[in-house]
């Protein structure tokens, strides 16, 4: 180990550590990808491949988004992008969960799906897309899906939870689990031209206010469906909440919705105030 | 009374951006999602004066609602 640290450091030029000496590393030491990329962020050396993230995120909140788990709960529209961009900003471990394979109606908007993964579990394009990206993160596939009772096994150790889910009863599931388990969550929702945005933190309640009006079936997104662009905007959001909830800096969503309207460009923000605690009445 | 009602999204289809209603004095909001010619489950989100409101909110005179369509997909 102290030889593999020694010659990253050898390999280091201005600060940074080349892509192919990181793979150098992984051959001439027999380690794991993800391996090299923790001993170099261990030892203040900076992957050459993160040096457009260094002027935002420190090599020691790189090393913190490394050693970072995020559950990704869908992997369509929304969870396709938002598991693209944590592997190319470096977040460590991707747990991706959907029971589904890919059909020709996602191809106009599922980064994951092509013409050659039609069929193909989503959750294992997941692996395969990150492969190709990021060798140094690693992806945790779950072919299932997320409900109540198999939340504490499928998002166990998850530091947030990121929902990309298509199904409001689900995602009040995944958000009621969330709060018992002290995750933090991302929500993001879609529907045609319209999207929203929120962050839930353990204790609120906010996607259960954002649904309080729920009775059955979905929103707007059964008679639109979704476009291309729609998805890619509200995961963007999403992935900006988490990293910032894993870093702990910056303002997060909280006690407040973000709605976008990208027909007309207009975007909104809903304020969901707590619910203040009932107060006790003592009688005198 | 008088109140100020805004729509958004697919609400607006065949309707409008915002306008005033005269309204019988203890008319709710769900009076007015009906009146619309929209459903209970097309409600996403009701705002009453820029705060959370629910369906059977009584109006006011002067209140402002807001109606935005139920939003789910991923």
């Amino acid at each position: 180990m102290l030889k593999a640290v020694t010659f990253l450091k050898e390999s280091t030029q201005g600060g940074m550590l080349s892509w192919s000496a990181q793979s150098q590393a992984v051959v001439q030491f027999g380690l794991r990808c993800h391996e090299v990329e923790a001993l170099a962020l261990e030892n203040g050396i900076f992957p050459a491949r993160y040096q457009r993230n260094r002027n935002m995120i420190s090599i020691e909140e790189q090393l913190k988004l490394f050693r970072s788990r995020v559950a990704v709960i869908g992997c369509g529209g929304l969870g396709g992008y938002v598991i693209e961009e944590l592997a190319r900003i470096g977040v460590g471990h991707i747990v991706a969960i959907d029971p589904d394979i890919f059909e020709e109606h996602n191809l106009n908007r599922q980064i994951l799906s092509t013409p050659a993964t039609l069929g193909k579990a989503k959750v294992e394009a997941a692996v395969d897309r990150v492969a190709e990206i990021n060798p140094a993160v690693t992806v945790t596939p779950i072919k299932d899906y997320f409900c109540l009772a198999n939340g504490s096994e499928q998002l166990a150790g998850a530091m947030v939870a990121v929902d990309a889910l298509d199904s409001i009863p689900y995602r009040l599931e995944l958000a009621e689990f969330c709060t018992v388990a002290g995750i933090p969550m991302v929500h993001g929702a879609i529907g045609g031209w319209y999207g929203h945005v929120a962050t839930q933190l353990p204790g609120d309640t906010t996607v259960q206010s954002i649904y309080r009006h729920w009775v059955a079936g979905k929103g707007i997104e059964q008679q639109l469906g979704n476009p291309a662009f729609t998805p890619a905007v509200v995961a963007s959001l999403e992935v900006a909440e988490a990293c910032k909830i894993l870093l702990g800096k910056g303002e997060l969503l909280r006690d407040r919705k973000l709605s976008i309207d990208l027909l007309e460009m207009e975007v909104h923000e809903i304020s969901y105030p707590k619910v203040p605690p009932v107060e006790l009445v003592v009688a005198a | 009374m008088l109140i100020t009602l805004k729509l958004f999204a697919t609400f607006r289809n065949g309707r409008f951006k915002v306008a005033e209603q005269e309204l019988p004095e203890g008319t709710d909001v769900r009076a007015v999602v009906l009146s619309l010619g929209l459903t209970e489950e097309e409600i996403g989100i009701v705002m009453l004066n820029g705060r959370h409101g629910e369906l059977d909110s009584k109006l006011s005179d002067h209140d402002t609602l807001s109606l935005f369509p139920l939003v789910g997909g991923g």
